[in-house]
């Protein structure tokens, strides 16, 4: 999938603003990661090759950080990420349909991104805002007590 | 401090944004400092009051008066009626509707608020309101007129035990730590809450972070540390924001940095986001991840009171533990040991969730039984069906059933069970819900969540979850109860950390509670519950179905078939069991087999 990679300039820049915000010291690495997975949508390789050359650190060490951590992503992603949250007390109240619902009208399965690249699907879990469960967040939207027939008109914003 | 006669709150909700609250705001402003009031009324800004079709709206206190559908040219005239004649401007009110906090209501009769008390109370962004309530008052009686040792021993006695899960008694490990020879030492903050279903710990840090901050501004004198980290989940924007405010305000007030209300301690502290992995709430990872490693636990010994953070001695407690030590403080060990039970000691937050009728966050004292906190402060079962199992503890946790209802709540009970504590994440069921997805469900959740360092964890969940899986498909057979027996007994005794080591609790305490719903999957391929897909069927019932064909309309795989005014039929082998036949009926005359 190439949708959405960064031309080597935006990739330089945004490593380099990272670095500069929190210093080139290994113990850095997770908040730069974190930043540059922020500005670009992901971590291209050319990121991690340079953040690799400033920090100092072996590429083996900082793909082994980078493929860890679920919020972190080396692949591209879509324009807006849909995330649902698949853990049990979502579930329990109604969080079955909702998905069903929202893998049939986005027409992805979890992990997958859409041919034109507007969205990428995945599962999270548990948000930590369970009392206004099913939860969709789409980009930094939180979406609470959110139906099955709600759906069409939330991902309808993102157009 | 400033003393004001009126409070305005303006919503500053998204949509009211959208309407015209930033112009409010300005317009207030202007009027005010134009009518010499700026003084006397204090203008601040609130989240969600009333619905979308107030918007822009504001109450003012302490009145109570709801003013809405607001335009800038409208604020200088309620100004002059409401503050400077005295007179409610009736033409602008509104009822009273509050919009209603789904996560934390009033409390209960038997509940007790300590952790809580502050939360919705007070403005977590302003360090002068938590003042006010008597905050930092206990760093100042630490600084003045106790030693370290007396501190760690006033927390000893009260008997607080760590709320992240484990219990561990709080008092001892800052003890360990401080018999430590080594410097610098090191604070730490766990407030990863990744237990599917607890969102305590967050509210905490979102509406009242400087008792977090106070608890371990004392911690660290206890120990003698210099330097501290929050470690929070990523998933938590607003804590972070609202946590660097606090760290911000208190710096500027000296409670944070050097030489503390001028005594000869120092002390500070920033914040680290996760990046989204559970294994970093468990205390080995959380310290690897702030160095910038993979977020992989370790064998203990050494434990990090010795060697802990880049090998230095460390401290990590929850974001609970640090909330009650001011409170601990100020009204003193025996106070807090009154509350609860023998071996524990004091209240916990839990968060409700499920089929209960009241869901949210409660705060009751530790002894209470889980009757009390279901069908009384929980208000019982929505629609008042039947109890079926509460699940405990998060995903190291157990599913437990009615037998247990009159089991108090304490960390050796909860043990005895085959449970645990856990940070305190309730979820409530009623009968419609199966137990053996419930134990696959969690099963999933680890399973994801392995670091995949040991073979026990990143391998044995995964051979539980393919059993699990396909005993909800309806293929279950003969043996799979004693495989997943065997598979849960050596996990939990070989896994390196507490993730893999509870994993298969959900498990073990299903096939001991509830035992009677496995073999019925396995043996008569039935769903008692009516839940796995595989085993159910949806079917027609011919005396109400009027052939209206609003059910074969809305099918997505189209299942139904029948002609108008005649009897339909599902077809079980295209039927995928979404349900949305049975929601789109008019009649009730589907029913699920």
């Amino acid at each position: 999938m190439t949708v959405g990679t960064k031309d080597g300039q935006s990739v330089l820049q945004a490593v380099s603003a990272a670095v500069e915000r929190y210093g080139n010291h290994r113990e850095e690495l997770i908040p730069i990661l974190n930043d540059v997975n922020r500005t670009l949508g992901y971590l291209p390789a050319e990121a991690l090759d340079d953040i690799s050359q400033r920090l100092r650190v072996p590429k083996s060490q900082l793909f082994s950080v980078a493929s860890f951590y679920q919020m972190l992503s080396t692949k591209p992603q879509g324009t807006h990420v849909v995330k649902f949250c698949e853990s049990a007390p979502c579930h329990v109240i109604g969080g079955r349909q909702v998905w069903q619902a929202l893998q049939k009208e986005l027409k992805l399965k979890p992990g997958e991104t859409s041919p034109d690249g507007n969205w990428t699907l995945v599962t999270v879990s548990c948000l930590g805002v369970c009392a206004v469960g099913p939860v969709i967040v789409i980009d930094d939207d939180i979406y609470g007590n959110v139906e099955p027939n709600q759906i069409a008109d939330i991902l309808a914003r993102y157009a | 401090m400033k003393y004001y006669r009126s409070h305005v709150l303006v919503s500053v909700d998204p949509e009211c944004i959208k309407r015209g609250a930033h112009e409010i705001l300005d317009a207030l402003q202007d009027e005010l400092v134009a009518q010499g009031l700026i003084d006397e009324v204090q203008v601040l800004e609130t989240s969600r009051i009333g619905d979308t079709t107030d918007a822009p709206d504001m109450m003012v206190y302490p009145e109570a008066v709801h003013y809405v559908g607001l335009t800038a040219d409208d604020i200088p005239f309620i100004v002059e009626e409401h503050f400077l004649k005295g007179r409610v401007a009736t033409k602008f009110t509104a009822p009273v509707q509050v919009f209603t906090d789904e996560e934390l209501s009033a409390p209960t009769g038997k509940e007790l608020r300590v952790v809580l008390r502050n939360c919705g109370k007070i403005d977590p962004e302003n360090i002068e309101d938590y003042i006010a309530e008597d905050g930092y008052m206990a760093l100042a009686k630490v600084l003045t007129e106790m030693t370290p040792e007396q501190v760690i021993d006033t927390v000893l006695t009260a008997g607080l035990r760590g709320r992240g899960g484990a219990g561990f008694l709080t008092g001892q490990k800052w003890k360990f730590c401080r018999a430590t020879q080594d410097w610098p030492k090191y604070t730490l903050c766990n407030a990863d809450e990744g237990d599917p279903g607890a969102f305590m710990n967050r509210r905490v840090l979102e509406g009242d972070p400087h008792a977090v901050l106070e608890g371990m501004i004392i911690a660290a004198y206890a120990i003698g540390s210099s330097q501290g980290y929050i470690y929070c989940r990523a998933e938590y924007p607003v804590a972070v924001s609202t946590l660097n405010i606090a760290i911000q305000q208190a710096r500027e007030f000296g409670f944070l940095g050097q030489n503390i209300l001028g005594s000869n301690f120092s002390f500070d502290l920033e914040v680290r986001m996760g990046a989204g992995a559970f294994v970093c709430g468990e205390e080995t990872a959380l310290m690897a991840s702030i160095e910038g490693k993979r977020g992989e636990p370790r064998p203990r010994p050494p434990f990090p009171a010795v060697k802990g953070l880049w090998n230095k001695p460390s401290n990590v407690n929850n974001v609970e533990t640090f909330a009650n030590v001011s409170q601990i403080i100020l009204n003193g060990a025996a106070w807090f040991a009154a509350m609860g039970t023998a071996d524990a000691h004091g209240t916990k937050t839990f968060a409700l969730a499920g089929d209960g009728k009241h869901t949210g966050l409660i705060e009751v004292p530790l002894g209470i039984t889980l009757r009390e906190v279901i069908f009384d402060v929980g208000q019982g079962i929505k629609d008042d069906k039947p109890f079926r199992a509460v699940q405990i503890g998060g995903p190291a946790g157990g599913l437990l059933s009615s037998e247990h209802l009159d089991l108090p709540i304490d960390y050796n009970s909860l043990r005895a069970a085959g449970a645990m504590m856990g940070s305190g994440g309730l979820v409530v069921m009623d009968n419609e819900n199966c137990m053996v997805d419930m134990a696959r469900f969690f099963m999933e959740f680890t399973q994801d969540e392995s670091c995949g360092k040991c073979t026990p964890c990143r391998v044995g969940t995964l051979r539980i979850l393919e059993i699990l899986q396909k005993i909800c498909a309806g293929k279950g057979q003969p043996g799979d109860i004693e495989t997943l027996e065997m598979l849960s007994d050596q996990i939990r005794a070989t896994s390196l950390c507490g993730l893999g080591q509870g994993a298969p609790n959900p498990v073990i305490t299903s096939l001991r509670y509830f035992r009677e719903e496995y073999e019925a999957h396995i043996y008569e391929k039935c769903c008692p519950a009516k839940v796995c897909k595989a085993l159910i069927r949806y079917d027609i019932l011919k005396d109400f179905c009027t052939g209206c064909t609003v059910c074969a309309r809305n099918c997505p795989t189209n299942a139904i078939t029948g002609v108008r005014r005649q009897t339909h039929i599902i077809d079980p082998d295209i039927c995928i069991r979404c349900g949305i036949c049975m929601q789109v009926c008019n009649f009730n005359a589907i029913e699920i087999n």
